[in-house]
Order: C-alpha cells, then structure tokens, then sequence
C-alpha cells in the first residue's frame, strides 16, 4: 500500500514560502501526464509523498484519499471490496495519482454512461494561492451548500489551488461483462452505435478502430447475455485488455505521434480531414492522426458543433480558448490565486503573465 | 423602499407593457417562493419573453446600480428567490419554449422557464426522458434546477441537475453570453458549467439549457420493505448498497408519516411497521429480474417484516403514491411543518435519526421523516403552528440543531434544497472564515457590483460572527458525543 503520510503542512509552507518570495510552484504528483499540461516553470511542489487514504466505506459509495496516492493503489484497494472509480482515469504509463487525475480531468471509455470524473467528484480539501487550508463539498452524495469549487478544481490543472485530498463517489464493480465485436468501417459503426445507445441496453463502452467496433456491455449476468445475444457480434476474450489499453493510450493506434482529440456530438457525421480514426465514447470522443494542422481540424470540429484540441505532444498544445469565457477565467485565477504562484502560465498561457503585470 | 423612478422609466422603454409589473395586486404573488414563511413585496417584476430582453434588464440594472433577482417558477424551498424592495425581480416563466430535440445525440435545447416535466413529456415519443426529478417537477422550471442544482428520487443512479446538463447560455451583469458546454463532452478550460450549477442565481442569468436524456428504462420494478424498528431499516439501506446494488431509488419514511400517508392515500402501507424502505430497481427485464431477487433475499436475511415487489405498472405506482404524497399527507397533521434538507453519510441514519427524536422532545414538536436514504438527504419535517405562540421561532431553532447535527456527522446542511436566505447563519458552522471569503471572491469574479441576488446563498463575516454563540457556544461544540471526521 501507499504509504500513509500526511504532508499538508509542509504543502502549506511551500506555498507560503512562495508566496512571501513572489517564486512559483510548479505542481507535481507523480508526473504522469507532464506530456499534456506543458511547462509551467517555477519550482517544483511535490505532492506525491502526501499520500494514503483518509477513509473508505464500502456502504457508503465514497473514498477520501490524500491527492498523491497512487491510483492504482486505490484500484487494487477498490476492486477488493468489489468497487471501482467508475470514470476510469487514465493511468498512462502504468502511474498517476489521485490528485493529478483531478487537475487533468480526463475519464476512461465508460465516461458516457458512468458520468466523468468532474461527476463523481463530491469534495476538495486544497490550498489556495494565498496559502490557506480549504474544504469545499463533502463526503455525501448530494450537497449544495456554497459554490461547487470542488468540480471547478477538475481540469484546472492546479492553477486555483493544490489538491491536498479528493473525496470521490465509487460505484459497484459489474456483477458481468461482455465484449462484443463487430466488423463494419467507421460510419456503419457509428450508426449502430447511435442507434443502440437510444435504446436501454446495458451499453458501457464502445471503440471503433482498425475496421472493427468492440462494444461493452456491464451488468447483471442474465441481463448481459440477454443484451449480447441481442446485439450479437463475436464475444472479445481478455475484453479488460483491451478497454484498458484505450483508457492508457498503449493501444497500437497511439503509437508514434500523439492523436488530435475531436469532441464531436456524439451523432456527428465525420469531419472531412483526412487521416486515421478512433472512435470512442459512443460518438462523442474522436480521435484523428492526421498531417492536417490541429486549426484547421478544429474549425471543420466546430462546422460539426464540435472542438478539435491537441492531446499534448505537438509544441505547447493547441488548445484554442473561448474568448467570452477567458475574462472570467482570469478573474477566478485572480480569485483563488492573486499573484500567480500557483503553475502559472498553465492550462492558458495568458492568465498567469497577465494577472501577474497586473498584480505587480 | 420601491424601485427608483429612473430604473422603472427605463425598463418601461426596453419592455412591453405586458412584460412590466408595478400594480402592488399583480406583485403579490411573487413576494415569497416555495419558502413561504419569507415574504417581500418586489420592486418591480420584469417578466421578459426575449434573450434580448434579458440583456436589456440587466444592463439598466447594471448601470442604475439596481439589485436584480432572478425567479424560475418560484418552488423554491429555501427563499433563494426572495425579492428586493428597492430591485428588480427577474421572473423567466415566459422564455418557455422547448428549442430542440435532437433524439440521436439524446440531448435537448430548451430555455429556462420551460418546466422539468414537460421536457420529459416532450421527448417521451422518442424513448427518451430527462432523469432529475424533484418532487415539484411537474411545476419547476429547469433554470430554477439548475440554479439550485436540484435533485430529486432517482439521483442516486442518475446523479442531480449537473450531472444532467451538458450545456449551459448565461448572461452576466457585466453583459457578457457565456456559452458552456453544449453538445460534447467534457470542453478544456474552468468547469463554469459546474460551477453554474447550484449558484442560486449569484453568478448570472441562465437563458438556454442543453439536456442529456436518457432511453426510458425497458422496466421498472418497487421493492417495498417494512422493518419493526428505524435501525433496522437504516441498516438495510447500507446493505442493499454494499451488495453492488445502486437502485434507481431508494427512499424510507418512518411510522409518523406512513400512518399520515395511509391516512390520505391509502397506498397500503403496513401501518404497524416503524419504517419501510421504498427500493426502486430498473433496467432491461432480466437484470430488473436479478436484482429484484437478489434484493428480496437479502431483505429476508435482514428481518423485515414484510417484503412485497410490485408485479405490474400501475401496482408500482400505486406504491409509490404513499410516497408521492408524504408531504401533503404530513401537512394534515399540523397547521404547518418546516421541511429540512440536510445530508449524512449513511452509515450514520441510525443515530442521527435517533439524536432527532431526542430534539423533538427537547422542543416540544412532532417530527415527520420522509426522505432519500440512498443518497443520506434527510428530510425531517417538523410540525409546528404557526398561529401558536412561540411554535415557528422553536421549529426554525430546531432546525437549526438539526443542521448542526447534519454537519457534526460529517454531512451537510442542504443535499438539495439550496442555501437561499434559509440557512445562511447554518453556513456559518460548516464553513471557516477563510473559505467564506473565497467564496465571496468567486462571487466578485462574476459580480463584482454584488447586484445579483445580493445577500443570499453565502453569509458574511459579520452575520457569521454576530451568531457565531449558535455553533460554538462558550467553546463547547455541539453534539459532543459524536465522533467527528
């Protein structure tokens, strides 16, 4: 197990420190994703060694942990009490912590239909840029009491603050899987998929790739023999494998150069660009290699009512931003962190510089 | 105190006549929300049929200086709808049409005073049905859900109002359209879509929300379970979860309300029982089969006294109606009752709900429990008179001890209902001073006037240290007994 180490205090020197000497942080949990967020400078907060888990109740559906434990440690933990994170963050490389999957965001190949991770977070403890211990939400299921920080911390790369520990709802593990594959090309694919996700069959998770469509089905064991017989296709022995490969990205198709990501409606026809496809998340995640430069896809994505963004890889990411919204960001930077210590220049590059001329 | 004539003569250029509400007759109705102990007569109320509309209002108020207070349809429990004097009450009843249903992305368009059912009747031709569910569903309208990122019976499997909403149009007062979110998932950058959710109409004006629905499930079953004592009920609630079951509903009412609920139904419930649970399973038909007897047996293994699954549709809603009905069964027993929101984690039912007992002999008022245990949302409902001296100042003091008690076990003082003006001296005791503060100044990065729905959701320093003798009296914390994590 991880090792049970609460190093808070010191998490809140560092940023005091920093805060006193006008020196950044850089945050880093196990540097697992390094590759998708670029580079921050300032020096390094290591949060891997604040780790364990603060408390976990079965019955109750929730898990506290202190934001640098492994997750996979958490999985072994979960799936021996028959649980799971149901949103399934990616592990690449085999590592990555619970603290870096919550500033990344990111959720494996059941994200559709077991919700995302933003969904499952219910509480933060953090420190914000000023230096103070923080707690927003809770351990409960439903809570409404005050602004929903904790979900505003998923996907912000710890630009607002720095995890210190996550509560996360937990789901049962499936009573029976099965995975069914089909050979068809990806529009034919797509259809099917489209046209089965309207109906309430016990979906999971579904892939196109390499002129094959594998779709997952999970629940109780009648149920998914009825439904596989129902959908039909070839059963997939060692189906984990392979939604984990797509989950951590060691499937072949992302070998050498890193994918665009294309967020399309789920229905969406396919963006005319050239290039080889992965299709996931029942329609709704895409993704392309392509020689085509991320801009232009992302303006056929956006034709399509769609986003096309770089998945780290290509020099800083292109990552467009949403002009209406990127006033507000600047203020919530401002908000949870006035002087920019907190990875500045990360997630968009402007914040950090800005508020610091502004603050300075 | 009433609007100031330069705002009102201004909003009189921008609206029609029929848009613009000053007689103190046609105001009355929106003086108070579902919160009706809180009342206050508007200013003026502005009832817009346009977007355009919307952004008008909010540039006169933004530029008069006014306060401005947004009104879905006024359900409400916790007067986060509560006018201004001197203000605008911003009512969106009128921007009620349903703008797309898109069957094969399983989403839908549709503008905030559109109401929650009506999105659920108007895709149910396409399978599909929109999952939140709160009890005032067949009124509320969905901007008023996600102001209040409101819940329901279901959310244990399906998840609240944000987990339900993919996409979101917001005015702000500064006159910015921020579009969140849409038709695909998980867009980079802040999660404003979330943070929207359960602002209570502090942040901006909600002018068009995009849906995700959900394929109406192939069946439906209600597992009805009576217990001969409140431990043994909240017990098996934690076991029906820790046997990898997540019902689509799991709901339990204590003896007082199932003798008020027979009473003014007459939906069959074992009136001898000191709790039954209401345990809801749905899917396709053979995993509603697996989960139906997996459920019964275990129930059986917990000493229930009685296990009844219901065998057809209307059966199933016919169990169900006792439920459905609990609250205006409740309210015939008293002239009035308060309805509390707090959350525990479950595994604390037991003896939260015995410390409730214990409160409502130390008050001297009835308490009714109807509520989702699945998810651990309380629903205590406290009967008092109103016309009874003294009765609604001790209801609303035993509320208050309720809360505490919510958050000394680990939970929460609103799972559902929303903070608005009714509990805001509760906030004080789950929240320090520093976190408080950071919630003024995510307010300020939106508002910074503080014209939107001022002085709800988020109290101040001041009020917090003036009451600050409720929480922490003489240095004792309260409910010492129980641990605390």
């Amino acid at each position: 197990m991880a090792r049970d180490r609460d190093d808070s205090e010191r998490v809140i020197a560092a940023v005091g420190e920093a805060l006193a000497a006008d020196a950044p942080l850089a945050i880093c949990g196990r540097g697992s994703k390094a590759f998708l967020a670029g580079d921050s400078g300032g020096a390094m907060l290591a949060i891997g060694d604040h780790s364990g888990v603060i408390d976990y109740r079965h019955d109750e559906l929730v898990m506290t942990a202190r934001a640098g434990t492994p997750l996979v440690e958490l999985r072994r933990l979960l799936s021996a009490q028959q649980q799971t994170m149901a949103f399934d963050p990616p592990t690449f490389a085999g590592d990555g912590s619970l603290g870096g999957a919550v500033a990344a965001g990111l959720s494996g190949p059941g994200r559709p239909w077991y919700g995302a991770l933003r969904d499952a977070v219910l509480g933060v403890t953090i420190v914000n840029g000023l230096g103070e211990r923080l707690r927003f939400g809770g351990s409960v299921m439903k809570n409404v009491a005050g602004y929903d920080v904790s979900r505003l911390m998923v996907g912000a790369l710890g630009t607002l603050g720095v995890l210190l520990d996550v509560s996360v709802k937990v789901l049962p593990l499936p009573r029976a899987e099965a995975t069914c594959v089909f050979e068809l090309d990806r529009e034919a694919a797509l259809a099917r998929v489209v046209e089965w996700a309207r109906t309430p069959l016990p979906l999971s998770a579904t892939c196109h790739v390499d002129g094959r469509l594998r779709v997952r089905l999970s629940g109780t064991e009648k149920g998914i023999r009825a439904a596989a017989a129902q959908i039909g296709g070839e059963q997939l022995p060692h189906a984990a494998k392979f939604w984990d490969s797509l989950r951590d990205q060691t499937h072949r198709y992302f070998d050498g150069a890193r994918p665009l990501r294309v967020a399309l409606p789920s229905a969406s026809a396919f963006p005319d660009v050239p290039g080889e496809w992965l299709t996931e998340w029942g329609g709704a995640q895409r993704w392309l290699k392509t020689e085509v430069p991320a801009a232009e896809v992302d303006a056929a994505a956006r034709r399509l009512g769609g986003r096309a963004t770089a998945f780290g890889g290509r020099s800083n990411g292109y990552q467009p931003l949403d002009e209406g919204a990127l006033k507000y960001y600047r203020r919530l930077k401002h908000a949870f962190d006035p002087h920019a210590i907190l990875n500045r220049g990360r997630l968009f590059a402007e914040i950090g510089r800005e508020e610091r001329a502004r603050t300075a | 105190m009433s609007i100031d004539p330069a705002t009102l003569k201004r909003l009189q250029t921008i609206l029609p006549p029929n848009c613009l509400v000053t007689d103190p007759r046609a105001k009355k109705p929106f003086e108070t929300d579902g919160l009706t102990a809180v009342k206050q007569m508007p200013g003026v109320v502005v009832l817009p049929e346009t977007v355009e509309q919307v952004r008008a209002i909010l540039r006169v108020c933004r530029e008069q200086r006014v306060p401005v207070v947004t009104r879905g349809a006024g359900t409400g429990l916790s007067g986060g709808a509560r006018p201004q004097a001197d203000g605008v009450l911003l009512g969106l009843s009128k921007l009620s049409r349903i703008l797309e249903i898109d069957p094969d992305n399983r989403i839908a368009r549709v503008e905030p005073g559109v109401r929650n059912l009506a999105i659920s009747d108007a895709v149910a031709q396409y399978g599909l049905y929109y999952a939140p569910d709160p009890s005032s569903q067949i009124a509320c309208s969905i901007g008023g859900n996600v102001a209040e990122n409101s819940g329901g019976v279901h959310c244990l499997k399906y998840g609240l109002t944000v987990h339900n909403v993919l996409g979101l149009t917001v005015q702000t007062l500064e006159g910015d359209e921020l579009v969140l979110g849409g038709a695909t998932l998980d867009s980079p950058g802040y999660d404003l879509l979330a943070l929207m959710n359960g602002s209570e109409g502090m942040l901006g004006v909600v002018t068009e929300v995009t849906v995700r629905l959900l394929p109406v499930p192939a069946t439906k079953r209600l597992v009805l379970v009576a217990f001969a004592s409140l431990e043994a009920a909240a017990n098996a609630v934690g076991r029906i979860i820790a046997s990898g079951i997540v019902p689509a509903g799991l709901e339990m009412m204590d003896a007082r309300a199932i003798a008020a609920a027979e009473a003014f139904v007459g939906a069959g419930y074992p009136t001898d029982a000191a709790a039954i649970l209401l345990c809801e399973l749905d899917g396709t038909h053979d995993e509603v089969d697996d989960q139906c007897g997996q459920v019964q047996r275990l129930m059986k293994s917990l000493r229930a006294t009685d296990v009844r699954v219901s065998s057809s549709d209307a059966e199933r809603d016919r169990m169900w109606l006792g439920r459905k009905a609990a609250f205006p069964a409740v309210g015939r027993l008293a002239p009035d009752y308060y309805c509390m929101d707090g959350t525990i984690p479950r595994a604390r039912l037991g003896e939260v709900l015995r410390a409730i007992e214990k409160l409502s002999g130390e008050f001297e008022l009835a308490v009714a429990n109807v509520f989702h245990a699945g998810d651990g949302n309380l629903h205590p409902l406290i009967l008092y008179d109103a016309n009874a001296p003294g009765q609604l100042d001790r209801a609303e003091k035993m509320g208050g001890r309720i809360l505490d008690l919510c958050v000394a076990v680990g939970g929460t003082i609103t799972g559902e209902h929303g903070v608005g003006v009714e509990k805001l001296d509760s906030m004080c005791g789950q929240f320090s001073a520093a976190e408080l503060e950071q919630f003024h100044r995510l307010k300020a990065a939106f508002d910074p006037a503080g014209l939107m729905n001022p002085g709800k959701a988020i109290p101040t320093l001041a009020r917090c240290a003036e009451i600050g003798g409720m929480h922490v009296h003489r240095g004792v914390v309260a409910f010492p007994e129980l641990e605390r994590f």
